[in-house]
Order: C-alpha cells, then sequence, then structure tokens
C-alpha cells in the first residue's frame, strides 16, 4: 500500500490538511491524529524523523510552523518519503510562492488538488513539478 | 508575527477578488487560525455547522458560494466534527460544468464518503459521463474519483471506459487511467485478470510519467507472482539504467538526483525478481554496483537510494563485491551523525546480517550507541537488530535489555510484539533452564496480559517435564526454584491473570512435592490468590484445582490432611457459584477429600502430568460385570447398526457415549429407520434420555480432570470441539463428558468419539514438531552460518523444549529457486544498442522493442507460461484432493473397523484401563452410588 495518509498539522495540534489512503471513520481519525501529533511533538530536532506508532510508520517533517506527517507501511524507504515530503513542500512553493500554512488554509483544495496528482492508492505516482502543478495552472487560467 | 504579515497579504488578495473567497471564508479560516486551544476550535467549528446547516437549505445558493461551502464542510470533517448534512451537496456539486466546481466536489466527496456510502450509486453516472468528456482534465478529476469511490460491484460500470483511456493521447489520462485499474486490482482481482497484460504494455509508455506509475501496480502485480514476470527483468534494469543515465526529462530531476522515486520503486521491483534468483540476481549486478558507485551520499535522497540498494542486495542474491559495496554505504550510515541515517544503518544491518553475520562485529560500538540513545525510534530499530543477531553465547545479555526496556514503556502496542521477542528468543537459546524460568518470570509479571497463552502452557510444560534427559535431580532443582520463585512473587500485587494460572499449576503439581514447603503453607497460598483475584474464574479454577492436587498428594502419602479454614470456606463459596466450571471443580474437591489413599493415587497420581493418559475406548473393564447382566438375563449389547430402533440399551455403556458429540455430522442417525427391523424394534422414535448417569461418574471425571489440568490444552480443545458438534451447553471440563450423558445418552454409537478423547489431544501437540523444527535449523543454518550448528545441537539436546516450535522468524531468507530460471531474454541485448542511440527518446525505444518482443516470441512466452502452469496446477490439485479423498475413505473404513471389531476385551486393554477399572471394581464405601445404575 505504501502511504496510508498524509496530514499536516501545526505546532498547536491543529490539523491543517489530512488526505486518508484507507477509509477510517471520524472518530478513528480524530483518536489517530491525536496520537500522532502527540508523538511527534514530543521529539526534537536531533532525534529521527521516523516514529513508528501501532502498525505505521510515521515520517514527519517540521516547516517553520507546520509538521507534515505521512504514515507509511512497514516496509517503505523512510528516507525516501522524507524527501517526498520536501517535493511536496517545494511543489507547494513553486505555485504559492513562498509557502506557509495560511497558503494551505486558504487554498486547501489545491493542496489537496496537487496531492491527488503526486499520490494515488497511496503510490507516488508523479514527482515532476511541471506536471503536477499543470492541471491546477490551467483550472487558475480558466478563471 | 509572520502569521499577522500574511493574513494581511492574504486578505489583500481577497480584496483582489481571488477566486472563491469571501469575507465570510476568510474570517473563518482566519478564527481557525487563531484558535489557542481545542476548545475554541471546537466552539467554531459548532457555530459552524450552524450556519452551515443553515446556508445549504437557502434557494439558489451562487454557484461560488456553494463551493465555498463545500470547502468549510471539509474544514469540518477535518477538525473531526461531522459533516453529513451537507455531503449530498458534494454530490451535487460533481454534476456542474465548471471544471473547478465539478473537481471541488468530487474533492469532497473522496474525503468524506467510503466507498460503500449510499450515495456512491449517485455519482456513478456521472463518473460514466466525465469519462466521456472531451476536456482532459474532466476525464482526469473522474478518474481521480474512481481510485477513491469505486467498489468491487460498481466497477463493471467504469472498467470498459478505463481500459479505453489506457490510450488516451493525453499521458495524465493514460496515468491516472492505469493507477484506476490497479485499484481495481486491489479491490477485486478478478475482476481485471484478463487486462493484466495493459500494465505490460504501460510500462513501455513513451512517457516517463506514465511508465513511472505503471511500476506501482506492477510491484503489486510481481509480489503476488514473482514467476510470471521474470521475463521483465532486464526491462527493469534497462529502465533504471536510463534513468541514472540521465536520460528522462529534467522535471523529473530532484536535486540533481534524476527521478530518484522511479529509481527507488524500481529497486524495490528487482529485489522481488532477483529474490533467490542467481540468473536475474547476475543482470542487476551491474547496474546496482554503478549506483553505488554514483549515489551522492551527500544528499538525503542520494542516501535514500543507497538504502533501497542495500535492501535489494539483502534480497536477491549478490557477489561479493555488491556486499562489500553496501556493508560501506551501512558503515556509512551508521558513522553520520544524523539519527535518520544511523536509523537506515541500522535497519541495513539488520537486513544485511541474514547474508554476512560477522557484518555487524566491526559496528558493535556504534550499535551499543544506538541502543543506548535517548530516541526511542532508534532504539526500537536497535532493538530488532539485536534481536536477528541473538545466538546462544549473547541471548542473556540481549533479553535482559529487552526485559528492561519493556518494563519502561507503557505502548501496549510495542510491549506485546518486544515481550514475544523476549519469549521467543528465551524459547530458542536458553542457556539453562533456570535462567528460562526467571525470563519467563519477569515477561509474565510486567506483560503476563499481553503475551500468547501458548507461552503460558510452554512454560508449564517446561517445568513439569524438566531437561528431557533422565537427570531427575536437576529438575527437582528446576521445579523447586521455580516454585521458590513463584511463592516470592505470588504476594505481589495485581499479577496478570496468565501468569497467576501459571504460578498455581506450577504450586499444585510441585508446591509440596519436595517437602520443603508444608500442603498447609501452599494451599494458605493458593486460597490467597483465589480471593484476592476473586473476579478471574480462570485464575480461580486453576488455583482450586491446584488445591486438590496438594490435597491429593497428602492424602496419598497417608498424612491428614487439615483443610484449612479459608480453603474450607473457598470451598463452599465455589460448591455455591455461577460457574458451573467452578462449581465442577468444588465438589470434585470435595469428593476427592472424603475418597481412601488408594483411590486418591489412582485419581490424581504424584507427578504425572507428563504421563500420557490411556482411556480404553473398549470399555474392557465392564466386561465382568456384563457377563454378570447376561447370565442374570439382561440384553446383549447390539451394535447401533445392528439396532434399528431405539430400546433402552442405555444401561449397558453409558461411556460409550462419552465423546461422541465430538463427531461432527451424525449421518448414522439418518439410517435408523433400515428395513430390516428386528422385532425387538420399539415403537418409539426419540430416544429418552434416563438420568442414569447420576454421580456415580464422579470419580472418572475427577481422574479426567486431573488429566484436564496435566495438559490444559488437551481438553480445551475437546471442549471446542464440542461447542461446534452439538449446540449443548457445555463447559469445557471434563465434567461435560458427564453431563453429555444425560444429555444424549442413548443415541450415540459406539466408540470412535471416546477413541478420540485421548488420540486427539496428543495429536494437538505433534504436528508442530515436525512442521517448524526443519525449518528452523534451516533458518538458522542460513542466518548465521557455522555458529548455527551448534545451536541446533543444543537444541536437539536440549529435549526438554520439543515443541519450542511458535517461533515464526520473517523468513526473508535467500532461497534457492527450484523452479528453473528463464534465460535471460533478448530483451537485454537488444537493450544495450538502444541505450546507446542517445539521440532517440529512450522509452519510445524500449517501446518498440517491447512491442516488438510482444509479437515475436515475448507474449508467446507469457502464454507459454500460463498454459504450461495451469495444467500443472490442476493436475496437482485434483491429485491432492484425490488422494485426500483415499484418505479420508482410509480414514472411514478405520472408524468402521474399529466399530466392528468392538467387542472382547484385549489383554493389553485391561492393563491400559488400570486407572479406571479400579474404580469401577473396588468401589469406596464413600461411593455407594457408584455404578448403582449399572447394578440396578
Amino acid at each position: 500500500m505504501g502511504i496510508r495518509f498524509i496530514l499536516m498539522v501545526n505546532k498547536q495540534g491543529q490539523t491543517r490538511l489530512a488526505q486518508y489512503y484507507e477509509w477510517l471513520t471520524l472518530e478513528e481519525r480524530r483518536a489517530l491524529e491525536g496520537e500522532i501529533v502527540r508523538k511527534c511533538l514530543a521529539r526534537n530536532d536531533q532525534q529521527c524523523s521516523f516514529v513508528e506508532h501501532r502498525n505505521y510508520k510515521i515520517v514527519y517533517r517540521r516547516y517553520a510552523s507546520l509538521f507534515f506527517m505521512v504514515g507509511v507501511d512497514d516496509d517503505e524507504n523512510e528516507l525516501a518519503i522524507l524527501e517526498f515530503i520536501h517535493l511536496l513542500v517545494e511543489t507547494m512553493d513553486k505555485h504559492f510562492g513562498n509557502v506557509c500554512e495560511l497558503d494551505i488554509m486558504f487554498h486547501l483544495e489545491k493542496a489537496h488538488f496537487m496531492l491527488e496528482e503526486m499520490v494515488m492508492n497511496g503510490c507516488i505516482v508523479e514527482t515532476s513539478k511541471a506536471n503536477i502543478l499543470s492541471s491546477i495552472q490551467l483550472m487558475d487560467k480558466a478563471h | 508575527m509572520e502569521q499577522l504579515k500574511t493574513i494581511g497579504r492574504e486578505l489583500a488578495m481577497g480584496s483582489q477578488g481571488g477566486f472563491g473567497q469571501s469575507k465570510e471564508f476568510l474570517d473563518l479560516v482566519k478564527s481557525i487560525g487563531e484558535a489557542r486551544s481545542k476548545a475554541e476550535e471546537d466552539r467554531i467549528v459548532l457555530s459552524e455547522i450552524d450556519i452551515l446547516k443553515r446556508k445549504l437549505l437557502e434557494p439558489d445558493v451562487p454557484k461560488r458560494k456553494m463551493k465555498e461551502y463545500i470547502i468549510r464542510l471539509v474544514y469540518i470533517e477535518m477538525l473531526g466534527h461531522d459533516a453529513s448534512f451537507g455531503y449530498i451537496h458534494a454530490v451535487k456539486m460533481t454534476h456542474d460544468d465548471n471544471l473547478l466546481l465539478k473537481r471541488t466536489g468530487y474533492l469532497a466527496v473522496t474525503l468524506f464518503l467510503n466507498e460503500d456510502h449510499d450515495l456512491i450509486i449517485l455519482i456513478v453516472n456521472t463518473i460514466q459521463k466525465d469519462l466521456r468528456s472531451d476536456n482532459y482534465l474532466v476525464v482526469c478529476a473522474a478518474l481521480n474519483a474512481i481510485c477513491r469511490l469505486i467498489n468491487e460491484e460498481t466497477i463493471p460500470a467504469v472498467l470498459p471506459q478505463v481500459v479505453e483511456l489506457l490510450n488516451h493521447q493525453k499521458e495524465a489520462v493514460r496515468k491516472k487511467a492505469i493507477m484506476a485499474l490497479h485499484r481495481f486490482h486491489r479491490k477485486s482481482p478478478s475482476s481485471v485478470s484478463h487486462l493484466i497484460s495493459n500494465f505490460r504494455k504501460r510500462l513501455c509508455d513513451n512517457d516517463p510519467g506514465v511508465m513511472g506509475a505503471t511500476l506501482c501496480p506492477l510491484f503489486d502485480l510481481i509480489s503476488e507472482d514473482v514467476t510470471s514476470y521474470k521475463d521483465l527483468v532486464s526491462s527493469f534494469v534497462s529502465i533504471l539504467k536510463q534513468v541514472t543515465e540521465r536520460r528522462l526529462p529534467k522535471s523529473y530531476d530532484y536535486h540533481q538526483m534524476p527521478a530518484p522515486f522511479i529509481q527507488i520503486k524500481l529497486l524495490k521491483i528487482m529485489a522481488l525478481l532477483g529474490s533467490g534468483d542467481k540468473n536475474a540476481s547476475e543482470i542487476m549486478s551491474m547496474v546496482l554496483g554503478d549506483l553505488f558507485r554514483k549515489c551522492d551520499s551527500s544528499t538525503n535522497i542520494g542516501n535514500a537510494i543507497l538504502y533501497e540498494c542495500i535492501r535489494c542486495i539483502s534480497c536477491i542474491l549478490p557477489n561479493p563485491k555488491l556486499l562489500e559495496a553496501a556493508a560501506d554505504a551501512i558503515s556509512k550510515f551508521l558513522k553520520s551523525d544524523s539519527h535518520n541515517l544511523k536509523y537506515m544503518g541500522i535497519d541495513g544491518l539488520g537486513r544485511l546480517i541474514k547474508i554476512s553475520p560477522d557484518i555487524a562485529e566491526q559496528h558493535q560500538l556504534a550499535v551499543i550507541d544506538c541502543l543506548e540513545d535517548p530516541d526511542d525510534t532508534l532504539k526500537r530499530k536497535t532493538f530488532e537488530l539485536l534481536y536477528k543477531m541473538t545466538k546462544s553465547s549473547n541471548v542473556e545479555v540481549i533479553v535482559d535489555r529487552m526485559i528492561d526496556y519493556m518494563i519502561s514503556i507503557n505502548d501496549n502496542h510495542y510491549k506485546t510484539e518486544i515481550a514475544s521477542r523476549c519469549v521467543e528468543l528465551a524459547e530458542q537459546f536458553a542457556p539453562s533452564n533456570q535462567w528460562f524460568i526467571q525470563t519467563m518470570n519477569k515477561v509474565f509479571e510486567h506483560a503476563g496480559d499481553l503475551v500468547n497463552i501458548k507461552v503460558a502452557h510452554n512454560l508449564m510444560r517446561l517445568i513439569a517435564e524438566g531437561f528431557g534427559e533422565d537427570d531427575d535431580d536437576a529438575d527437582s532443582k528446576l521445579r523447586l526454584s521455580a516454585v521458590e520463585s513463584y511463592l516470592q512473587l505470588i504476594s505481589e500485587p495485581k499479577l496478570p491473570s496468565l501468569f497467576l494460572q501459571v504460578i498455581s499449576w506450577v504450586l499444585g503439581e510441585y508446591g509440596t512435592a519436595d517437602g520443603k514447603y508444608s500442603a498447609s503453607y501452599i494451599s494458605g497460598k493458593l486460597c490467597d490468590v483465589a480471593d484476592a483475584y476473586s473476579s478471574d474464574e480462570t485464575v480461580k479454577g486453576y488455583a482450586v484445582s491446584a488445591l486438590m492436587k496438594i490435597y491429593a498428594f497428602e492424602i496419598a502419602s497417608g498424612r491428614k490432611v487439615d483443610v484449612l479454614p479459608e480453603c474450607q470456606s473457598l470451598i463452599e463459596e465455589l460448591l455455591a457459584s455461577h460457574s458451573t466450571d467452578l462449581q465442577q471443580r468444588a465438589y470434585e474437591l470435595q469428593a476427592l477429600l472424603a475418597l481412601d489413599a488408594r483411590a486418591v493415587e489412582t485419581i490424581i497420581p504424584l507427578d504425572a502430568s507428563c504421563e500420557d493418559i490411556e482411556v480404553d475406548k473398549e470399555l474392557s473393564f465392564l466386561n465382568g460385570y456384563i457377563q454378570q447382566a447376561i447370565e442374570s438375563g439382561a440384553q446383549p449389547y447390539i451394535s447401533e447398526r445392528e439396532r434399528s430402533g431405539m430400546f433402552e440399551t442405555t444401561d449397558y455403556h453409558p461411556q460409550d457415549h462419552h465423546e461422541v458429540p465430538s463427531h461432527t455430522l451424525r449421518f448414522e442417525a439418518y439410517e435408523l429407520p433400515k428395513p430390516s427391523v428386528p422385532p425387538q424394534a420399539s415403537t418409539e422414535l426419540v430416544p429418552v434420555p434416563e438420568p442414569y448417569y447420576s454421580e456415580s461418574h464422579q470419580p472418572i471425571s475427577t481422574s479426567l480432570v486431573s488429566e484436564r489440568e496435566s495438559s490444559e490444552i488437551k481438553l480445551r480443545l475437546d471442549g471446542v470441539k464440542q461447542k461446534w458438534g452439538r449446540p449443548s451447553y457445555q463447559p469445557t471440563t471434563a465434567a461435560s463428558s458427564t453431563t453429555q450423558q444425560a444429555a444424549n445418552g442413548i443415541t450415540s454409537h459406539s466408540d470412535g468419539g471416546v477413541g478420540s478423547s485421548s488420540s486427539k489431544p496428543r495429536s494437538s501437540y505433534e504436528p508442530k514438531k515436525p512442521e517448524i523444527d526443519p525449518e528452523k535449523q534451516r533458518l538458522a543454518a542460513s542466518l548465521f552460518g557455522g555458529s548455527s550448528s551448534s545451536r541446533t545441537d543444543k537444541k536437539s539436546s536440549g529435549g526438554h523444549k520439543p515443541t519450542k516450535g511458535t517461533v515464526n522468524k520473517p523468513a526473508t531468507v535467500p532461497k534457492e529457486n527450484p523452479t528453473p530460471v528463464q534465460p535471460p531474454p533478448d530483451l537485454l541485448d537488444l537493450g544495450e544498442p538502444t541505450a546507446t542511440i542517445s539521440a532517440m527518446d529512450p522509452f519510445k525505444e524500449l517501446e518498440g522493442l517491447m512491442d516488438s518482443s510482444s509479437q515475436d516470441g515475448g507474449s508467446n512466452d507469457v502464454m507459454g507460461l500460463y498454459s504450461d502452469a495451469a495444467p500443472v496446477t490442476t493436475t496437482t490439485s485434483v491429485d491432492s484432493l484425490l488422494s485426500e479423498l483415499s484418505d479420508s475413505s482410509k480414514g472411514n473404513s478405520r472408524t468402521y473397523q474399529s466399530q466392528t471389531s468392538k467387542g472382547p476385551n484385549t489383554k493389553e486393554a485391561l492393563e491400559k484401563d488400570a486407572l479406571v477399572r479400579q474404580m469401577g471394581v473396588n468401589p469406596t464405601s464413600q461411593n455407594p452410588t457408584l455404578f448403582k445404575d449399572l447394578l440396578g
């Protein structure tokens, strides 16, 4: 399966974006997010960017006030996921220009659209920034 | 501060008329962003829910406004509140003609609904329409939705269109179509089994994005069935080569690394294909070597690829050079200051150690550092490594460390894992039984509720069986040390139930065996346990049975039994227990106390938990009695098949019916009204169960209970089986057998079932041995090479752990592939020239290659593989089925034989059932009712 979910959570533990690639109920999501955020926020910068949680491995990376957390299967390449997060951030940066938490909040759907291009069925399917952004740019132009 | 600035920026943007950003929406986002606590956030969201509920009901909401509402709904759900009241509006929005609105609608629907939601049916139609759209972005949006919303039942509704789209001119559409097919394959492999070839075709797509995406479904397919894709080895290698030679568009580069995510996916696939395949491994070795040389280990992404190479090498059959390169990369990781790289290094070490066991030694210090690191993640990874490199020489250190760590954490998920690993290692490598018991005590004490019940049974068996060599002295020392440690632990508050069961059992069996502790001391302790854990019926049951054993040993050795007042009150309490199991045990204990030494010794022999209990199926001990009865005019027994009606033969062999319910389906019952009706046939159609059994069987059942006590698993299994066999209320105790007779006394036929009571339990142990031991040995041999021989020796000599086979090492050891490997396809040879023609699009080239090969021999090969494979598997399966059939028929005939051969006793059987016979022949005065019914 690869990627199980992608979360963006700020320093206060507030969810800014959540995308799950397997179905969890609202309660399950809530519980999972709470546990993961507590675990990750408690860690310092020197420690690994990986945390085991239940049967997931969480790979996370912090950008200013925002944490990007990706839940993956056990046999996923953690370093690659770490770089995938960075690719996502670079892509958003390319689109928004100096991306920040509020860009994502105000353009939640766009952030989701980018993810839709990059990840399908829990697999990384597109890593070319130009390809990821082209459909969004076309849509923007149309309006 | 920074936030405020950006808010300003956004507000400016909003006022500029950014699409769909009303003041209301901006305010909402702002207030959510500024919420300082979860409670505040909840308040905002709850009021937002109220607002939206109202607004969505307003007539003629402008579309743009509606899009905003939908996104606000997404916010509500994202922040953990239910927005189901608005789902239908998201569904409606997918119908919109405007692309952005449509896509937003689809996005919201995929976030809100799971594939089985009722509303999905309203979307399928829209999806079908959108798949036909001229605007490829609309098609893409629909394909995105398909990947999230289509379930097994709705696949056929969109499948033909998706297949058509695989050849769409736009690469984005092809890519999403292949992923939709991937999703169908996951949801229902059979729905797309005829379309698998499309995945191969798309691998040769001239767009690298489509090719890269196709690797995902191919990875799944290959992990399900490696052999069918061996022909692609050289294609994957050639693609990887081209990627590393930077033949892909620059836009795929990431930090100067050409398409790293595609490289990693390819390496994962190669690991699957090269596993245990020398040929494939050789084809790969070149490109792997290149990767090691080229990879930039100063960047994260470079290290990610290096790590994937290590993984790949640990799966395939690598040459020594590659191994060396992998070891070098690992030591670089371990020497790094970055915790992330150390983590990867430890993981890599754990993988490589299977191939070259001595690689860990040079990194000892780094490993110890990681183990002592305060970072939990690193620590756990290191424990995983230690677990993989445990041998009998280091088991004590490692397991002690693991237990210390286990005690220190409170994450139950991981605690369970590490506890089971401790148990596994201890069972496998224990240097001494003493140490084993101490270790198990610690595990039970701190994680007793988390470990598997089998572990407890294994421990009990170890204590009972001892070394397995004829070293009685050592055995009794072992038992004494166990008893001593348990007496120390028993007063600790809040011990886990499973541990208490073990303690009770051991104290019952061996508490007084050594003479060191008096019966009243031990029984007092057992009563304390029963009192302290009065809500735990299983523990109480164990405690009562242990008490029974203690008293039995006392009676048997001729000492006078003083039942402590607290024991007396415990027994009395249990006599009135609501649990039939506890009640039965209490009654049995009471009955036992009234028996004389000889009877007691027969019922509960000293230290007999390991003795096999022979059950005389023939009930030959009754022969004398039968003879007598027949002489005095009773009807002789007619076996059930000879009987066609029902008549009252109950008084003959109540024992016969013992285990009959454990038969699965009793077809025999339907054969009763046969034409050959003997004159005596009674008109009764339904057997009338007579309450003949009564307490007379009490002693027998007691003995059975002791049997049960001695090897818990045995009769539990019986209980389970009975549960399926017959919907009666039996508890799992042997007591059930007596009640069973009452319930269906007469109808049962002869002895098959009774036999199973003795044979079944043993067979429940035995299959483990042949199943796991050889595998373990093989694993050990391949895992640790030379040093393993000593260990296997140890294990075989340490016969005390014959069934410690619960070990499940991940069997990722490279195995020799028995199937003949296909000769490398021509693709590689053809592939080389294309690589040299740099001016041309490599993927187009590759596509051409693949096409031609599939026209020529490639597709034939594939088909050949299928056609070859299919008949073989079918024939073998038929064979096995047939053999099974014949087996079962053999089994049937055997049971018939045993039925027909039932009759006069053999001498052997006579000896076997001494135990039961003694009770039957020598009824004690306290049991005047024994066999009263039989005697009339």
